[in-house]
């Protein structure tokens, strides 16, 4: 085993067989580990969506093509979305919460180290229940098959008539054990930052991403159990006989959409909130200055966490709901641009003025939120009730959301791993690499998703697996395509830097970036227990009240 | 503005105090799921057994009445567990199982009854979908307390339970007996008093 006297310092290799190296991994209850297990587990996952994801574009490049049948189509959006959103979403962003907040905070793990054990490992068996799906589904019934319902499987698609054989039921299993494992998390989170902040670290010198996760926390226990009852239903439904959501027999395919989407949407905040703490800790120290508005960043992520509780319904205006609850969840939806707003002008007068050092991790953000502009702002033109009535199940929403969660969380996450990578391995990823892989995401990135929008206004339904020829949808959906193998380059050439760098990368230092957060106070890679002596805290920026005795920040809290 | 910069030690709030607190929290979510999807669904049954002719408030009442009984004595048990008298301890900690198996055997017989005295299963309406499903993941909840606290009984049997040690934890696990406790007064009165309604009658 590891030895417990030290740790090699700048070197991720440890010594040790390959078998007591898996047993070092498996077997830890070290947050950081387990962090870096539910980041890479997470890109793995980001590999097989992605490539779903180029699947649907190769069969879409041209009109009338026939390289993939329908059904087979309908199971790769499905799986594209339920793995972006719950098998690489969630887990890498609550693995850097994992990784980060104790470091952050000045504490030596989380709260109760093996139910954070215990969450990772369901979330890797619920992940490996959703894609056994493709093997086991067949059952009895002679129906196999992944699940083909969509990611947010609408009543009554998902009914014993409609969805035969096991695969719905495979896709309610596997989400529902992550779903333990995010909540466990969740747990974890909250008595951490309540119960382990270092002597100093009051609530509003913590560093903002530990305020961003304290807010995730609090959506997903709100958000994530009332996802668990749906399908609790859904599964009494198909394997009891109960009457949820069959409209047939007194049951309400409405009530699924209700109870899915009050999830749902929260759920979108729990997958930006965290890429919002990424940028609101890279942006400053590559721009040389404090965060512009520390506590009106607070209180809006805080006010994002609470209006975001109550704009679910703004997925299902083309259900008919009348016009009091459109009304309704088109203002509350128009409110949440608010505080999201005022984070950007925040983002934008923290780089106001700033000496601006544009390393990779520097680009990403920049490019975050510049995308995620273009993202929100079609956002507030879908909150727009008749417009939303236009545009619904449109490839405009598709394009919206991909500018929201790929152009704003998946950048953010780039960013985060290229920011954090020297503190996780020792090592730093290089920075010629890095470059190359931004620009070809960005350049990719806009490649696909920017025509999505003029096919959706042109009329191009989301979720159809070919369009004829003369509908104007062609070069679009054409230009769309193109941009997938320049993504793949990106990310390519991303693996290969990660590979390389864990090998012969330049070696970090404790501080490579001069910054400002406790994380940055320890070893690269930190010891197993963090810090040798619990930090103290001064002000929200420790690290710089120690690199200037002579104007500390805390003279001006 | 200060112009020392000593820091100030905080004052540690119990990790497993706010980690039962975030638990319950969640588990309040759940509830609340099942609880929307149960008035949305009253008076929406057009066939079948409806709640008025199946709901019998009687015995349900004293079922409650004993599982809101188990929260005090619950109570009565943590504190003598704080005072040290280990033997008042074990003693209110029985009665309160006892109390819980009385809600469970009562909540078996209140079932058995309806399903097949009145033929109310989970297939026959909305009703009966929502009522088995409510009220059991209700009961599911209170077999999961029971095990816990028929564990903390069990440990101080052995003398595994040191009361100044461990008074903090059994008073932790003990909060969500009363979360169960109180998911049932919601339950009860969604149920049994605004639920009772006969075939097509409404809210």
């Amino acid at each position: 085993m590891t030895s417990i006297t030290g740790h090699k310092q700048g070197s991720p290799v440890q010594p040790g067989g390959f078998w007591e190296a898996v047993a070092r991994w498996t077997l830890s209850v070290d947050h950081k580990k387990l962090g870096m297990m539910y980041i890479g587990a997470g890109l793995v996952f980001f590999l097989i969506g992605g490539l779903e994801a180029a699947f649907m574009r190769l069969q879409l490049a041209r009109a009338e093509n026939t390289i993939i049948d329908p059904e087979t189509f309908n199971q790769l959006f499905t799986m594209h979305g339920t793995t972006m959103v719950f098998l690489v979403g969630m887990p890498v962003l609550l693995g850097f919460g994992n990784f980060l907040i104790p470091l952050m905070i000045g504490a030596r793990d989380m709260a109760f180290p093996r139910l954070n054990a215990f969450g990772f490992w369901l979330f890797i068996f619920g992940g490996a229940l959703l894609y056994f799906s493709y093997i086991g589904s067949e059952g009895l019934y002679g129906a196999p098959g992944a699940p083909d319902v969509g990611w947010f499987a609408y009543a009554p698609l998902t009914s014993r008539t409609f969805s035969r054989g096991n695969s719905t039921d495979y896709w309610i299993l596997g989400i529902m054990v992550s779903g333990f494992g995010s909540m466990t998390t969740a747990i974890n989170f909250i008595a951490t930052i309540f119960c382990m902040r270092c002597p100093g670290m009051k609530f509003m010198r913590m560093p903002m991403i530990a305020w961003m996760m304290l807010v995730v926390a609090g959506l997903v226990l709100v958000a994530v159990p009332v996802l668990t009852a749906a399908q609790t239903m859904l599964l009494l439904d198909r394997s009891l006989g109960a009457h949820f959501f069959d409209p047939e027999t007194e049951g309400s395919a409405i009530l699924w959409q209700h109870l899915f989407w009050f999830f749902g949407h929260p759920e979108v905040y729990i997958l930006i909130l965290p890429a919002f703490g990424f940028v609101s800790e890279i942006l400053p120290v590559f721009s040389r200055k404090v965060i512009f508005g520390y506590a009106l960043m607070v209180a809006a992520t805080v006010g994002i966490g609470f209006i975001a509780l109550g704009v679910w319904a703004h997925h299902m205006f083309v259900v008919g709901m009348g016009p009091e609850l459109d009304a309704f969840f088109g203002a509350s939806t128009f409110l949440i641009s608010v505080p999201t707003g005022i984070k950007i002008f925040n983002w934008l007068g923290t780089m106001w003025g700033g000496r601006l050092r544009f390393a990779t991790p520097m680009l990403f953000v920049t490019g975050f939120v510049a995308m995620f502009v273009i993202g929100g702002l079609t956002g507030i033109m879908l909150a727009t009730v008749p417009m939303d009535w236009q545009l619904s199940d449109s490839y405009f929403v598709v394009g919206h959301f991909h500018y929201v969660l790929f152009g704003g969380t998946v950048f953010g996450i780039f960013a985060a791993i290229f920011y954090w990578f020297p503190k996780a391995t020792g090592r730093m990823l290089d920075e010629r690499l890095g470059k190359w892989c931004f620009w070809l995401l960005f350049i990719g990135f806009t490649l696909t998703f920017m025509p999505m929008h003029i096919s959706g206004v042109l009329g191009m339904p989301r979720r159809i697996y070919t369009y004829e020829a003369d509908r104007g949808f062609e070069i679009w959906n054409l230009i769309s395509s193109i941009g997938v193998p320049v993504q793949m380059a990106g990310v390519l050439i991303f693996l290969w830097n990660v590979v390389r760098s864990l090998r012969k990368g330049e070696v970090a230092g404790d501080d490579p970036w001069d910054a400002w957060t406790l994380e940055w106070s320890t070893t690269s890679p930190p010891p197993e227990w963090n810090f040798d002596r619990i930090p103290t805290c001064t002000s929200a920026r420790p690290l710089w009240d120690r690199k200037h005795p002579e104007d500390p920040d805390a003279h001006y809290e | 503005m200060r112009t020392t910069s000593e820091p100030i030690a905080l004052a540690r709030m119990s990790r497993a105090k706010v980690g039962m607190a975030s638990l319950i929290f969640m588990e309040s979510a759940f509830f609340a799921a099942f609880l929307v999807t149960y008035l949305y669904y009253i008076g929406k049954s057009t066939s079948g057994p409806q709640p008025i002719e199946c709901l019998d408030r009687g015995p349900v009442l004293f079922n409650s009445a004993c599982l809101i009984a188990s929260s005090f004595t619950v109570v009565l048990a943590v504190r003598a567990l704080a005072r040290g008298a280990i033997g008042l301890f074990r003693v209110w900690l029985l009665v309160t199982v006892l109390l819980g198996f009385e809600f469970l055997a009562g909540t078996a017989i209140e079932w058995s009854g309806l399903v097949t005295a009145k033929g109310l299963t989970i297939q026959s309406n909305a009703f009966g979908t929502t009522y088995y499903s409510l009220v059991g993941f209700h009961a599911f909840h209170v077999i999961v307390g029971l095990l816990m606290l028929v564990g903390i009984l069990v440990l101080s049997m052995f003398g595994c339970i040191d009361p100044r040690r461990d008074h903090a934890r059994v008073d932790v696990a003990t909060w969500y007996w009363h979360f169960v406790d109180v998911v049932w007064i919601f339950v009860f009165l969604l149920v049994y008093v605004v639920g009772r309604v006969p075939q097509g009658g409404g809210l």
